[in-house]
């Protein structure tokens, strides 16, 4: 087993990832994450909050490798998904990028139909049997607590949903994948509350199946849902918890002010 | 002067200014079509030139006008797609990419009767395709090229980066969220930029002096390796080469070879006004 410092499960049989002394820098000098390792289990929710610009959003990136598509960033450490390191620069990220899922902040449909956004990923996979497309199409769609809602319109375009909606329908294009991992990146920030209340309660239930890890809107949010929450302050990890223990009974000063709003 | 008089002189001469520059464009439209309407006959549409171009018909030049414009969209709307798939898509700033982005600039500023010069010796000559559609068509396609990379790189540029990043994280690769998603977004775009580049080789005589045009050839092209008359060059020459020629036939030739261009720009824009409707971003 890998070992990582810092972030350890009591329980490190059930680490799906392990991050083992990551650091991104950029070719300017700066540096969005320092040092970091910890180790995230499956069937969990784990929550990264901390105040903007804490390296969360990059953490979370380098987990799918998107951040191959910015120029001029570099990765330092290891990251392993079940065993294998997914930072290897001979590693298949196209592979990678179907076991591993993205939702973003924005809902970004594509501009095309429900249900052809849906299927998309599955397609670009290379499946082609319809009957196996329809059915994975109404699972995901049920998985993101969206199915009663578009059952009907299928074939409408994906924009002429609610933004609610949306992001429902982005969470559901992600696991028509049937990832191990599930990443999102302040998904609620846009929505109204009744959505993000179906947002959240979809987490819940996905993680039954698969492994969450989160960027929170709101630390509201991250005391809501965290299994296991990192706190990440200027690109360090901060503190690694139990999520009710970290924000009831937080061990780092730094956590505490920033648990109990005395800054962010 | 008080503010407002100042307001409503300035207002008054930016209206002159608007008028100004469409009134040019309705005069030649309308004089052209006063003059040329009374020669436009089925005849004068289909028939062959007789009596030395001085009666009869522009059909073969109506003809070698779709040929080489079709011929010229074969050759370089592929080539120019293409290329401004890699300069949007793929290209590193590096020297290559800026050479190639210096010389679609200088090749824009060419004059077209270089072009033709170039064609004569290079495919004409050179390559032995004699005065040809296929030369026509390879000269036309050279300096129209600039005009359809330029607009379809700025159509591929157009479509949100946010649905590339979508497409590469549901694992999908490069080309296949090109093909997929970026090139279907950006058609629209392209294919106006293709139309207005076609529409200026339709259009021009120059290129085609030297390379394809037959001064008096009163039948139908049957080989791409065929010289062929052409609308504006056979406009060229019925208006300076042919003594005693009748005017109606002068205009005649002008309105077809007008409403050919326009009918093609009038596509492009309902191409993307229709687009634009139906765009969802």
């Amino acid at each position: 087993m890998i070992q990582a410092h810092g972030g350890n499960l009591s329980n490190s049989s059930n680490a799906k990832i392990v991050v083992a002394h990551l650091s991104v820098q950029y070719d300017d000098g700066t540096e969005s994450l320092r040092d970091i390792s910890m180790e995230i289990p499956a069937n969990e929710i784990t929550v990264l909050f901390g105040p903007a610009g804490g390296g969360k959003s990059t953490l979370l990136r380098a987990l799918n490798r998107l951040n191959d598509l910015v120029d001029g960033v570099r990765l330092i450490g290891k990251v392993y998904l079940d065993g294998e390191n997914i930072l290897d620069p001979n590693l298949d990220v196209v592979s990678l990028r179907r076991r591993v899922g993205m939702v973003f902040a924005q809902p970004i449909p594509l501009p095309m139909s429900i249900r052809q956004n849906v299927i998309y990923g599955l397609e670009l996979a290379g499946v082609r049997h319809a009957g196996k497309l329809e059915l994975a199409l109404e699972k995901a769609l049920r998985a993101a607590a969206l199915w009663d809602e578009v059952h009907d319109r299928l074939n409408e375009p994906a924009a002429a949903l609610s933004g609610g909606q949306q992001q429902r329908l982005c969470l559901a294009r992600v696991l028509a994948l049937e990832p191990e991992v599930v990443l999102l990146d302040e998904p609620t920030s846009g929505l109204d509350p009744i959505s993000t209340a179906k947002v959240e309660a979809s987490l819940e239930e996905i993680k039954r199946d698969y492994t969450v890890v989160i960027v929170p809107h709101s630390i509201q949010q991250a005391a809501r849902i965290a299994d296991r929450a990192a706190f990440f302050l200027q690109g360090q990890l901060i503190e690694y918890g139990i999520g009710k223990d970290l924000f009831v009974a937080p061990t780092d000063k730094r956590t505490e002010d920033y648990v109990t709003g005395r800054f962010g | 002067m008080s503010r407002q008089l100042t307001q409503r002189l300035i207002f008054t001469l930016i209206i002159l200014a608007a008028v100004s520059t469409v009134t040019p464009i309705v005069l030649i439209v309308g004089y052209i079509a006063w003059k040329g309407l009374p020669a436009i006959s089925w005849e004068f549409l289909s028939g062959l030139p007789r009596e030395g171009m001085r009666a009869g018909g522009i059909w073969p030049a109506i003809v070698g006008t779709i040929y080489l414009t079709l011929g010229t969209g074969l050759i370089a709307v592929p080539l120019g797609v293409a290329a401004a798939i890699y300069l949007a898509e793929y290209a590193k700033d590096n020297w290559l990419t800026r050479a190639i982005r210096i010389a679609i600039i200088n090749l824009a500023g060419i004059p077209s009767v270089v072009y033709g010069l170039f064609g004569l010796g290079l495919f004409v000559l050179f390559l032995r395709f004699g005065t040809s559609i296929l030369a026509g068509c390879l000269t036309l396609s050279i300096m129209t090229l600039p005009v359809i990379i330029s607009t379809a790189e700025e159509a591929l540029r157009a479509v949100p980066q946010s649905f590339r990043v979508v497409s590469i994280s549901l694992g999908g690769t490069k080309w296949q969220t090109i093909w997929r998603i970026v090139l279907p977004q950006a058609l629209p775009g392209i294919l106006t930029g293709v139309i207005l580049g076609l529409e200026r080789a339709a259009g021009e005589t120059a290129p085609i002096l030297f390379t394809a045009a037959a001064f008096f050839l009163p039948r139908l092209p049957d080989s791409p390796f065929d010289a062929t008359m052409a609308l504006p060059y056979h406009l060229f020459v019925i208006s300076t080469q042919v003594p005693s020629m009748p005017i109606q036939i002068q205009y005649g030739t002008a309105l077809v070879l007008l409403v050919f261009v326009l009918s093609m720009m009038l596509i492009a824009t309902i191409i993307r006004s229709r687009a634009r409707a139906r765009r969802q971003w």
